[in-house]
């Protein structure tokens, strides 16, 4: 199990539209929120909580012309000069025969790059155990979590009220 | 903004749930003892896996003389097998990639097993081609290695080997994106378990937490994979296609292929669809997930794709009649009237004909018919294949060697094995993993479950200004 080394205080939400408001309202309040995490994707959180579009798209891209690249420019290198062979007395660069498998491979490239980038900014990946707060997490509860590592006593307590105020159903401190 | 809800749109998921009621429903089959029926179910699978073992066992020991292809005749069960299973993998990532790209949300309740069923078909298309190759163990040569011959490389112009190509990057890109969406249902299956379940579970997700930048990351992720896939998958049945319309066999050089094999790869497996939905729901008790509305979408897209076929058999006919090419007319005369007419007439009897009857909304709804459709067309599919296979090479160009082939027990065997290995693998997979996507049917709950939307709606609608997903329901 990984460890972040981070005394966590988060307040368990019922409702995506709950934890939305209380989102709005923590950034009104200008408390600085550790993260957020929910059993399935919620919309309109990203913005709220400023998260930057994902790259994600932008390194497939890299990957995928990496793909191209490599499966037209080895067919031409190995049909024109490494070793050209006389099929049909059709020309040496056959290039439109090489669509089909250099779009396979762009393909390819594309997602399997895309794939491993996605486990390894996440940190995840086979075998890896990341800390969670609570169980029911990835089932029926939303959860804000503030990292209290080097609050005052004045300071959690504002956080403790945000929390009970803004219709958290539980509130819990957890060491991950 | 929240996508618009026709107040004309059925309800998706229906029993009024709660989010913790949907995780219950969808985690409890992978954590109780298994029933009877799964277990008559599997022992009857792996008898079949068995026979699959013993028939490759078999041809590879005695060879390819065991099966009945001959001279004139080179292709037969071996390649019908290989194309329709390749067909039935395409609904899958019709479903998952193609419907999130259109935003059509009644794909959540069946993209996770309609994806698990493009894997296991792609694994029982991948063996054919290997082991139609008789040395199996020549398989290698497929692919472009250096080599100590030159090397030599591998003829890049021919459609087999971009086959190659397709069929495993389809299986590759196929696996990603049905773990990657698995990997946050498998950590829901984790945080519920104990003992060796949660550490087999806590290996299977992968240390997914669930946290905000990582859900916006995996949906970017999702499409991304899935407008990769779209292509792909159209891709793969073209480039399947291509090994006969790239031939100078009349009957198969036809430029309608890549459409008309896509169509009938998209029917097809939607046809698998429905055969393991229907059992999936009933023995899993689904039915509040995968609801006749589902049934319904999926019997309007086999109309749809059925009737795309039957239009491209009679575009067929019409030009071999309208070329004036007397090769062509005769392959089509020869494939409705030779010696093979009874799986013409099987092939449009099952495809064109019987898939009319969901015209009817009464039919479509039915779970019954659509049961007995489901193998009606996966029948039918096959012999489509057969078809264009063995009825095109047993009358070439030459009448001094036209022949006529019926398949031997091994390959019958392999045909029936070859389905016990897709159930096996199916089995398995309905045992451990949750096979509706959990954390996707939480997402559309607010805008399609039955006690948000439609006449009997509980929930009034709040009208709270931070939520996009409500703005759905302003209008009730």
């Amino acid at each position: 199990m990984r460890s972040l080394n981070k005394n966590i205080l988060f307040g368990l939400y019922n409702d995506e539209t709950e934890l939305l408001g209380a989102i709005s309202k923590a950034k009104k309040a200008h408390l600085d929120i550790f993260d957020v995490y929910t059993p399935f994707p919620v919309h309109g959180l990203d913005p709220l909580l400023g998260l930057e579009e994902s790259r994600l798209h932008q390194a497939g891209f890299v990957f995928g012309l990496t793909g191209t690249l490599t499966a037209f420019g080895f067919m031409s290198w190995a049909f024109v000069k490494d070793w050209p062979i006389i099929f049909g007395g059709k020309p040496h660069w056959p290039a439109p025969s090489f669509i089909p498998v250099t779009f396979e491979l762009t393909v390819l490239f594309a997602a399997i790059g895309m794939v491993v980038s996605f486990y390894t900014v996440c940190g995840m990946g086979p075998g890896i155990k990341n800390p969670t707060l609570d169980d029911r997490i990835t089932d029926d509860k939303f959860c804000i979590a503030f990292d209290t590592s080097g609050l005052n006593s004045n300071e959690l307590d504002e956080i403790n009220s945000f929390l009970a105020n803004t219709g958290a159903s539980e509130i819990h401190t957890k060491y991950i | 903004m929240g996508a618009y809800v026709s107040p004309v749109r059925e309800p998706l998921i229906i029993g009024n749930k709660t989010y913790h009621q949907i995780t219950e429903d969808i985690c409890s089959p992978t954590e109780k003892t298994p029933t009877k029926q799964f277990v008559i179910g599997f022992i009857l699978a792996a008898t079949f896996l068995a026979l699959y073992v013993f028939s490759v066992t078999w041809t590879v020991w005695v060879g390819i003389g065991s099966w009945n292809l001959n001279r004139t005749i080179g292709w037969g069960w071996d390649i019908t097998n290989f194309v329709w299973w390749v067909g039935i993998g395409h609904a899958g990532t019709l479903i998952s990639a193609i419907l999130l790209l259109f935003r059509q949300k009644w794909r959540t309740g069946v993209n996770r097993a309609a994806e698990a069923m493009t894997i296991f078909a792609v694994i029982c298309a991948g063996q054919f081609p290997i082991i139609h190759m008789g040395r199996v163990w020549m398989a290698i040569f497929i692919f472009p290695y250096p080599n100590t011959r030159g090397p030599l490389w591998t003829n890049f112009n021919s459609p087999l080997f971009w086959d190659v190509f397709a069929i495993s990057t389809y299986f590759t890109v196929s696996l990603l994106f049905w773990y990657t969406g698995l990997v946050p249902d498998f950590a829901t299956v984790r945080d519920r378990a104990s003992g060796w379940r949660r550490k087999l579970y806590s290996n299977l997700a992968f240390g997914w937490t669930g946290s905000a930048k990582h859900w916006q990351r995996w949906e970017s992720l999702s499409l991304v994979l899935a407008g990769l896939s779209t292509p792909l998958v159209l891709s793969v049945h073209t480039i399947v296609s291509f090994d006969f319309a790239t031939s100078v066999i009349p009957g198969w050089h036809t430029t309608i292929f890549p459409p008309y094999f896509v169509a009938g790869a998209i029917f097809s497996g939607f046809a698998m669809v429905q055969t393991l939905m229907l059992v999936c729901r009933k023995t899993m008790k689904l039915e509040d997930y995968i609801t006749l509305e589902h049934i319904e979408s999926m019997n309007k897209v086999i109309l749809l794709t059925g009737t795309i076929v039957g239009v491209a058999y009679l575009t067929e006919l019409f030009i071999a009649w309208y070329s004036g090419y007397l090769y062509e007319q005769f392959a089509f005369y020869n494939r409705v009237f030779g010696p093979y007419w009874w799986s013409y007439f099987g092939m449009m009897g099952c495809n064109v004909i019987s898939p009319q009857i969901f015209w009817v909304k009464k039919f479509r709804r039915s779970i019954f018919i659509t049961f007995f459709m489901s193998i009606f067309i996966n029948i039918g599919m096959w012999f489509e294949r057969f078809v264009i296979i063995a009825t095109t090479l047993a009358r070439d160009y030459l009448p001094s060697s036209w022949s006529y082939y019926s398949p031997t027990w091994v390959e019958i065997c392999l045909f029936l094995g070859s389905l016990g290995l897709f159930f096996t693998c199916f089995l398995i997979f309905a045992r451990f993993a949750p096979v509706v996507a959990i954390a996707e049917i939480k997402s559309i709950l607010k805008t399609a479950g039955d006690n948000y939307i439609g006449p009997n709606a509980v929930h009034a609608p709040h009208h709270d200004t931070h939520s996009v997903e409500e703005d759905n329901h302003s209008h009730h």
